[in-house]
């Protein structure tokens, strides 16, 4: 018995290193382990040799048969690696700097500029408004206290249409007439400050090049309550200002005249490229002019119907203007201003999000 | 407008102030200041010196060889110059100076020495004379340094002339000088005037036939004027502030309008009798003084001699009456007209001159009696034997309203948000000429006339006159303490930024803007014709930007047409206004709309076509969780095609359309190419009404598929098909999609697969059959027939 388990573990061992793959490892599996492979077989010679020998038999048997087991065990966990790592070294290793064919999507750089101001204001408790492109001639002039016959009204620089006393908005002021009937009762009656911005593309007859356009966006803001004063005023648009350019802007406010503000101011901040020092894009003088602002004029608010003639300072508030068009070429470095409204796709599909 | 400061200092004492930082002050406190230069700093060691001996240079034939007495030496110098004669004193430039940045030095000129050099007013930078060397009077001592005798040294500064639009009174060196006064807190000293010698009654006869338009003329009529070149001061003053010296009498005139900003104009006595302002009956043709015949209408103010025009009002004079350089007798105008008739004039016939800018802002009238004692001041001082042969004669017919105003510190606080003493407010409103009675802490205060022709009428006004001397910079700045509620956006803002987020990084589309008017050249590209409808009035017509758009399409598919190299498949997009022709009332109907063009060259028409389907599903469901349905339409523009343009309507809304373009438009674009075009109206969009958001609780059983074929009819359309399978009647179909779709010619063969699920088990191949058989019983009934 000992010989014929000592010549059939050197079969074993022999058949066992021919293996090579999980399919003759079964057969190999078949041969020795099944029922009637050549353990069982050994199991049926047991019944013939001596009882006192059959002790000692059965156990070689056993320790033989857990012996393959193990080896079969392991064989085969060797040949899943095998495979595996054959697997993986076979994989291709993918190149990720070949150039990707689905274009991109992209924003209109006036879009991202317009969501981020947006958001800015909207955290700071302001509305965001819209408002048409076709005004009359009296939210556009009259409602904001330009007279009759204030060169802003002349053709030269507006365009009438020749539906009656219609034309393209030639500054987002236009809207503030009707954003404050919109909001003038809840201000009075649940006093509820009014806190409005309205982007909005305006139109002025320019000749086009690449410093001017005649379609341009603009966003204006309003702030009306019971004592908006001038500090207040300074106070928002710093706060807005250094939201805008992510960092903390230095700004000057100059008398400016506009005459639906008194009093009215040029806002400048101090230059963002030499922090004041003077260089080619401030013109050396510290400043960039920014953002026309002031103190809502007494006769705008009573057009507006938040005062009364009676007490034409009843509500105060603040109103401002941002150019659009302008801070969006200075974010992104835009030299010609053409490029907003061309369509050249070279151009504008580089807006691909923020 | 150019202000020296030697000039402000005439009218306040800036001694020891650092004009800098005041003129900075002056760009916080009162209007914009463009640059500052600082005259006569390049100009050094310049005297007078008289040439005593002239001789021709040897070697050239224009220059010669002079001996120039400069005081203390006498030196040999090189000078090209024609008028270069023995016994004329003229600017010597020293070796060591220097002249306009220039050092001057030794130099050999053509094998001869020359140390020195004698200047002209070109080189000296006060006049742009540059024909010969300066003749100087003979009177001044031969060494004397030049700047004693001309102010070069001169700080210059130019304000912006638009920020001056609301101040008339900042139109001359007076008025800057009070600003001056208010900010140093010192004295505005006062004009000098001259009140006249006459003592007869003969008066400058003056009619204002239009009293709306004149609201004042003063004159005087001067004789005997011997002189006729203005003085020193004067000629570089002048020229410092972008005039020039043309004669003594125009000089003063144009001096007078840069120190007070009263416009002036000196007729020939000689051609002046009865002064009549009134416009003509009729278009005239009329000489201006700069030789221009100009076209006058019946709307322009003039002036005339009785019956014969002698000047455009508030703008030019004409050529006949001028001034010459040996006048001896002259009529003075010193008038007020209305601003509104100046600017629409000069408008009219694009001529704008420092006078009419001026008349524009509306300047003060009470001014027009103090300029003419300027001028004969002036005159005087320039001219001892001039003397006046009339009574200074002033018509005053049109009067503004004099303005008084009450306020209380506590206005002041409330409209600021900070603390200005009652002093302060008193003391600022006093330094600008402001009247101020004032008891404790409120004020009435009265405006002076130069400030109240337009620009102070109320409290607000006020306000800016105080803060802006006090200064922005000094301003304590806080937030608001009003409660801060919180802000929704609106519909319109939330679709429009979810349909730019889904078209952008969804779909990959590029966003564009485009205008609101057609451009009739890029239609004629595409064979497209240019559709009546709301237009720019003339004057924006000729820019051929005459007619707005009633779709975004005739604004993008150029667009697409610009960029058709770009690549082989894009799409972009645009959410902005179109007018869709009038509304009842006859005001134009703007829309905002969504316009979507996709363009390919690699796919079929139909996926492209599907994709702009799949683009307006997507929208629709994602911001309305509705299903979009397509109905074929009539074309409304040249560009759709006949077969393929289809209404989009969502919740029982029309809200866009859907199209291929048309075979002609198509070609035009480029070959082998396809478009599709959808708009949608944002507004009828918003207006849908959204359904809220269904869920079905999933069964945790496994759905049974199965797959038919069917051979559709060509013609007939999936969704009328999709009847015979309504959910209503099937609970438990819990997903139909489409697998495949071809054509075989007559028949389109479509494999749909039909999903079914129970919540609390599968359902058996059994019970599925059952209810497939009920489906295609429906479908054979519609001629559906199954492919085997």
């Amino acid at each position: 018995m000992k010989d014929h388990i000592k010549e059939l573990n050197e079969r074993f061992t022999k058949e066992m290193s021919q293996v090579c793959d999980q399919r003759s490892l079964e057969e190999l599996r078949l041969a020795f382990l099944s029922k009637k492979g050549q353990v069982s077989q050994l199991m049926s010679e047991l019944a013939k040799i001596p009882n006192e020998q059959k002790k000692e038999a059965g156990a070689l048997i056993n320790s033989f048969k857990q012996d393959i087991i193990k080896r079969f065990d392991d064989k085969l966990e060797e040949i899943k690696k095998a495979e595996e790592e054959r697997l993986i070294s076979s994989a291709e290793s993918y190149d990720e700097s070949l150039p990707e064919k689905r274009r991109k999507g992209s924003y209109h750089p006036i879009t991202l500029v317009q969501r981020e101001l947006e958001q800015i204001f909207a955290s700071m408790g302001f509305d965001v408004e819209d408002y048409s492109e076709i005004v009359d001639d009296y939210h556009c002039f009259e409602a904001l206290n330009i007279p009759k016959f204030h060169p802003a009204r002349d053709m030269q620089d507006t365009y009438y249409l020749s539906t009656p006393n219609q034309l393209l908005k030639s500054h987002t002021s236009a809207a503030q007439n009707a954003i404050m009937y919109k909001y003038g009762k809840l201000l009075k009656e649940n006093g509820r400050p009014i806190r409005a911005v309205f982007p909005g593309r305006c139109f002025r007859n320019e000749a086009i090049d690449a410093c001017h356009e005649n379609t341009f966006f603009q966003m204006e803001g309003i702030m009306i309550d019971k004592n908006i004063s001038i500090s207040n005023l300074i106070y928002f648009m710093k706060t807005m200002l250094s939201e805008v350019f992510e960092r903390d802007v230095t700004v000057r406010l100059r008398p400016g005249f506009f005459p639906f503000v008194e009093p009215g101011f040029e806002l400048d901040i101090q230059c963002l490229i030499c922090n004041g020092d003077g260089c080619p894009s401030c013109k050396n003088t510290g400043w960039l002019e920014l953002c026309p602002c002031g103190m809502i004029h007494p006769n705008v608010l009573r057009m507006g119907g938040i005062n009364t003639e009676d007490d034409p300072y009843a509500y105060t508030g603040f109103a401002f203007g941002l150019g659009l068009t302008r801070l969006a070429m200075m974010k992104y470095g835009v030299k010609d201003i053409r490029t907003f409204n061309e369509g050249d796709l070279n151009a504008l599909s580089q807006f691909v999000s923020k | 407008m150019f202000v020296s400061m030697n000039w402000i200092k005439d009218f306040v004492d800036l001694e020891g102030e650092d004009l800098e930082k005041l003129i900075k002050r002056f760009t916080l406190s009162t209007a914009e200041v463009e640059g500052i230069e600082y005259k006569g700093s390049d100009i050094s060691d310049v005297v007078v010196g008289e040439i005593i001996s002239c001789e021709d240079h040897p070697d050239s034939d224009h220059l010669h060889v002079l001996k120039v007495d400069a005081g203390s030496e006498v030196f040999d110098v090189v000078c090209g110059a024609p008028n270069a004669r023995c016994g004329i004193k003229t600017a010597f430039a020293k070796v060591g100076g220097s002249v306009c940045g220039m050092k001057i030095k030794s130099a050999k000129l053509r094998g001869v020495v020359s140390n020195g050099m004698c200047c002209s007013g070109k080189e000296l930078g006060i006049s742009d004379d540059h024909s010969g060397i300066m003749e100087l009077d003979s009177s001044y001592a031969n060494g004397t340094d030049i700047k004693t005798i001309f102010p070069i040294d001169d700080v210059i500064f130019e304000v912006d002339n638009k920020s001056l639009t609301n101040r008339p009174d900042l139109w001359g060196h007076y008025g800057i000088a009070r600003e001056f006064a208010a900010l140093t807190k010192k004295p505005l000293k006062d004009l000098p005037v001259m009140e006249d010698d006459y003592t007869g009654s003969d008066k400058v006869d003056i009619t204002i036939a239009k009293p709306d338009l004149c609201y004042r003329y003063s004159s005087v009529r001067v004789e005997n004027i011997t002189k006729h070149v203005s003085p020193a001061v004067m000629q570089v003053r002048l020229y410092y502030c972008g005039s020039r010296a043309i004669n003594l009498l125009a000089d003063i005139t144009n001096y007078i309008m840069l120190e007070l900003g009263q416009p002036m104009h000196a007729f020939d006595g000689k051609k002046i009798g009865r002064i009549v302002v009134d416009t003509p009956d009729k278009d005239i043709e009329f000489t201006t003084l700069d030789g221009n015949v100009r076209q006058i209408t019946t709307d322009t103010l003039m002036i005339y001699d009785d019956k014969t025009p002698v000047a455009i009002a508030g703008i030019m004079g004409g050529l006949d009456s001028e001034i010459a350089d040996d006048t001896e007798c002259l009529v003075l105008e010193s008038a007020n007209f209305d601003g509104v008739c100046v600017r629409k004039s000069a408008s009219r016939m694009a001529l704008r001159t420092d006078a009419s800018a001026r008349y524009e802002k509306t300047l003060d009238p009470e001014m027009t009696l103090t300029a003419v004692k300027r001028f004969l001041k002036l005159l005087n001082d320039a001219d001892k034997g001039a003397r006046c042969v009339s009574l200074i004669s002033d018509v005053y017919v049109k009067r503004y309203p004099e303005i008084s105003i009450d306020f209380d510190k506590a206005f002041v606080d409330r409209y600021t948000g900070i603390d200005i003493s009652s002093d302060m407010i008193e003391d600022t409103l006093k330094g600008l000429g402001f009247g101020v009675d004032r008891r404790s802490d409120d004020f009435t205060v009265h405006v002076p006339s130069w400030r109240a022709t337009k620009d102070i009428s109320m409290q607000a006004d006020i306000v800016e006159e105080i803060t802006r001397i006090y200064g922005y910079d000094n301003f304590d700045i806080r937030t608001t303490f009003e409660p801060l509620l919180p802000t929704r956006p609106s519909m319109a803002k939330i679709n429009e930024n979810a349909v730019k987020d889904i078209l952008v990084k969804r779909y990959d589309l590029c966003e564009v803007h485009s205008r609101i008017w057609c451009d009739p050249d890029d239609l004629k590209d595409l064979g497209l014709p240019l559709e009546d409808n709301v237009r720019l009035l003339a004057s924006s017509e000729e820019k051929g930007t005459g007619v707005l758009r009633t779709s975004l399409v005739s604004c993008l598919l150029p667009f697409v047409y610009k960029n058709r190299s770009f690549d082989d498949t894009f799409g972009i997009f645009e959410i902005g206004r179109c007018v869709k022709g009038t509304k009842e009332d006859g005001t134009a109907d703007e829309r905002r709309d969504l316009c979507i063009v996709l363009y390919t060259k690699e796919k079929s028409e139909r996926s492209l076509y599907m994709e702009g389907v799949d683009i307006v599903n997507t929208i629709v469901s994602e911001q309305k969780h509705l299903n979009v349905s397509y109905v074929k339409t009539e074309t409304a523009h040249a560009w759709q095609h006949p077969k393929n343009t289809s209404k989009i309507s969502a919740g029982g809304i029309g809200i866009g359309t859907i199209c291929t373009l048309h075979p002609s438009t198509l070609k035009k674009i480029a070959k082998n190419c396809f478009v599709v075009c959808i708009e949608i109206d944002m507004d009828l969009f918003d207006s849908v009404a959204a359904l809220a958001l269904e869920f079905d609780e999933p069964s945790r059983f496994p759905a049974v598929d199965y797959d038919l074929s069917l051979l559709v009819p060509e013609g007939v359309r999936f969704e009328s098909i999709s009847s015979c399978w309504d959910r209503k009647d099937n609970p438990e179909l819990s997903k139909v999609s489409v697998i495949d779709v071809y054509d075989t010619g007559t028949l389109k063969s479509v494999t749909v697969r039909f999903s079914f699920v129970l919540p609390d088990r599968t359902l058996t191949g059994e019970e599925v059959q059952k209810r497939i058989d009920v489906i295609t019983d429906k479908l054979a009934k519609q001629n559906v027939m199954m492919r085997s």
